[in-house]
């Protein structure tokens, strides 16, 4: 790796209040902490991520901000309002946007219904020229439009999760490990598309990754997870700096 | 299968065939040898006296080594080779395929006409009601069935509990207090759908396997109900002389009413004309069943069941309402089991507890699975396959000839029952229709085959 690094500028909107907001959050499975007290600021404009190694927590903050399961302790609180004890599909009408772990796209159902399926909030209001948009944005989608969900590539399915995400018009798109099992050239592809989809429309982004190298470059700023607790915090430059972090995270070879 | 056969052969090769046809014929000996060859009668001293029926047992094993030699012998290399010439899969169906819904339709709707003309009133009974209408009842069923299981992907054993819900609401409250068919059909239907909510509430968290066993439950539980409810149900005796349906009170089906049909048409008095009634009635609420569904698919509801089937976790994250989309399921589903129950109560004139056993709900399931889960023709051709072949059975009584006097066909209803259906598991695991009609489209329709998409992805 070299110290020459492209890296995301601060975005314009970062000194307002944020948008997502965790404060002290606890989550258990039964009787075992998995989220020992987490605080994460989401600002409009912005791309976040949160990396960290298996197990330390990720996923169970994104799925914690969803509602499923609920902090025992702690707020998350959406643009101004408590969303900690609400259920899940109310979360997801305040029109925060999920690209869930492992994709979970609709197997039997063709491209074109997945996509249907991500715009149900608005029944279909904008579907012809979200869908369009969403081609552009992947223009493998269009290719595989009326072919199912199963039959397509795992790079193909990672598209059409956040394709079908970005449907319902999200304040808040939240993506959960989007380069998992990918080929690097796909990673990119993906990566690209939603820097594109930040620089240009603005989109608010909270990026849950392991693969750091690629999430921080990306990111505006970052948190590290270890054990449940956010130990580290700071711009994307800063972290991709920062040699605890790249001891952990950077060193071995992910690029 | 072995290496060996997946390649072409040049021709087939008889002695192989022959060793494996007599392997099988062992094989088949050591199997129904004992199942069929012995076989206990009690004699007139009340001992158990063993029979031979070494006939049985031989005409069976020529079958099967017989029909051993011709599959290995000419079936299987006319398949490789079929397999190998087989280009791009052709995209010319054949006028029958490609219209099969038109004229299945306008076959059903002519039916009893084709049935009458060819066999007469009196003659005509027996096909319109066992096979027609039998057949029907099983279709709106299986339709009904398949919104919960086939589209909403809840496995329901317990099926059977709306249908009887149904029935004894009309039973009752017709007997009771006079009510006309046309005003319980609807009532049934809603407290059918009650129950399905009610049902629907305490399984809204299980899924698969725990879920189905609730279900089963709740199944049984409805049937012992009506057994030890004997004020009302009067137990297993169950509820007789049901009203029969009239036509809006304009026409009516009793003799000896002054609007009996014979009477206003001046025709000779026939049971014929209430069967065919009633073949037809039971042909518009299956096809309002079927209306209703592909309505559906189509509009945000139906869209949330498939949705639900294949991911729940996904759903919830899309902003879709599980528990409600849950429930309307579960309230549809039962809905159209009432209309069938009130339907069948109305038809037999009588019902009991008797009708509404595990073995009903099974056999409903199995249409649904058999016939493709999710698609409605080939829950239809299920349907017909299952209940038209059983019937089919009474029929064969000219095997006697071959099995000797005592050989009774309906006896291997359950056999071949069970036959049938893990042959056309193996034969089609995804049932007969196994793709499923897209709801969204671009350009044009295309459907992609069921067998292209990952093994319990679908």
């Amino acid at each position: 790796m070299t110290a020459v690094i492209e890296t995301q500028d601060m975005p314009v909107g970062h000194q307002g209040p944020p948008l997502l907001s965790v404060r002290g959050v606890k989550t258990y499975y039964g009787n075992i902490i998995a989220l020992k007290g987490v605080d994460v600021d989401v600002h409009p404009g912005e791309i976040v991520t949160l990396i960290g190694a298996n197990g330390a927590g990720k996923s169970t903050l994104m799925m914690t901000i969803f509602g499923s399961p609920q902090a025992r302790t702690g707020t998350v609180t959406f643009d101004g309002r408590d969303i900690t004890r609400m259920p899940t599909h109310e979360i997801a009408r305040l029109r925060i946007a999920q690209s869930p772990e492992g994709r979970r796209i609709f197997p039997r159902m063709t491209v074109l219904e997945n996509l249907q399926m991500g715009a149900s909030l608005d029944n279909l209001r904008y579907f012809d020229e979200d869908v369009e948009r969403m081609f552009t944005l992947f223009p493998r989608l269009k290719e595989r439009a009326a072919q199912r969900g199963g039959t397509l590539s795992g790079g193909e399915q990672q598209m059409l999760a956040i394709a079908r995400a970005l449907m319902a018009r999200p304040r808040l798109l939240m993506l959960d490990e989007p380069s998992l099992g990918l080929a690097p050239l796909i990673v990119k592809q993906i990566f690209d598309a939603i820097r594109d989809l930040n620089r240009n429309e603005g989109l608010t982004v909270f990026l849950v990754e392991q693969n750091a190298f690629h999430a921080l470059k990306l990111a505006h700023r970052g948190y590290v997870m270890v054990n449940g607790l956010v130990t580290m915090s700071g711009t994307g430059k800063e972290l991709l700096a920062n040699p605890e972090v790249r001891a952990a995270y950077l060193e071995g070879g992910h690029h | 299968m072995s290496a060996e056969m997946e390649r072409p052969v040049a021709g087939p090769n008889y002695a192989a065939a022959a060793r494996d046809a007599v392997l099988a014929g062992v094989i088949a000996l050591g199997v129904f040898g004992p199942l069929i060859g012995f076989k206990t009668e009690q004699n007139m001293n009340n001992q158990l006296v063993v029979e031979n029926r070494w006939g049985i047992v031989i005409v069976i094993v020529a079958i099967v080594v017989i029909g051993r030699f011709l599959l290995k012998a000419f079936v299987f290399p006319a398949l490789v080779t079929r397999k190998a010439n087989a280009g791009p899969a052709s995209t010319d169906e054949s006028f029958f395929k490609r219209n099969f819904k038109t004229i299945g339709l306008a076959f059903l709707l002519l039916y009893p006409v084709i049935i009458v003309s060819m066999l007469g009133y009196q003659q005509s009974i027996k096909w319109v009601d066992n096979f027609g209408i039998q057949i029907l009842i099983y279709v709106m069923l299986g339709w009904g069935l398949n919104i919960v299981v086939g589209l909403a992907g809840l496995l329901d054993l317990g099926y059977v509990a709306f249908y009887a819900v149904g029935a004894y609401s009309y039973a009752l409250l017709s007997s009771h207090f006079g009510f006309s068919f046309w005003l319980l059909l609807p009532l049934s239907g809603i407290l059918a759908a009650m129950w399905g909510v009610i049902l629907g509430f305490p399984v809204l968290r299980l899924r698969g396997d725990y879920l189905a066993i609730v279900t089963l439950a709740f199944g049984e539980i409805i049937r012992l109900v009506l057994i030890n409810w004997r004020e009302v149900t009067n137990g297993s005796a169950g509820i007789s002389s049901i009203p029969k349906v009239d036509i809006f009170g304009w026409i009516t089906f009793n003799v000896a009413d002054p609007t009996y049909i014979g009477k206003i048409l001046d025709l000779p008095p026939s049971s014929a004309y209430y069967k065919i009634f009633l073949y037809y009635l039971i042909l518009a609420l299956a096809l309002f069943t079927a209306f209703v569904t592909l309505r559906l698919r189509r509009l945000p509801i139906g869209r949330a069941w498939e949705a639900l089937r294949e991911d729940e976790v996904a759903c919830r994250s899309l902003g879709i309402n599980t528990t409600n989309t849950k429930l309307t399921a579960f309230a549809l589903g039962a809905m159209f089991g009432g209309f069938a129950g009130s339907f069948f109560a109305a038809r037999q004139g009588f019902v009991s507890p008797e009708s509404f056993v595990f073995l009903e709900s099974a056999v409903i399931v199995a249409i649904v699975v058999l016939g493709g889960m999710g698609s409605m023709v080939g829950v239809a051709i299920a349907a017909a396959a299952m209940i038209g072949g059983t019937e089919i059975l009474r029929e064969l009584s000219f095997l006697k000839a071959v099995f000797g006097p005592e050989f009774n066909p309906d006896q291997f209803r359950m056999l071949i029952f069970g036959l049938a259906m893990v042959t056309i598991m193996v034969w089609k695991p995804r049932g007969f229709v196994g793709n499923r009609e897209p709801t969204a489209f671009l350009h044009e329709k295309k459907s992609v085959s069921g067998s292209l998409v990952q093994e319990g992805h679908g």
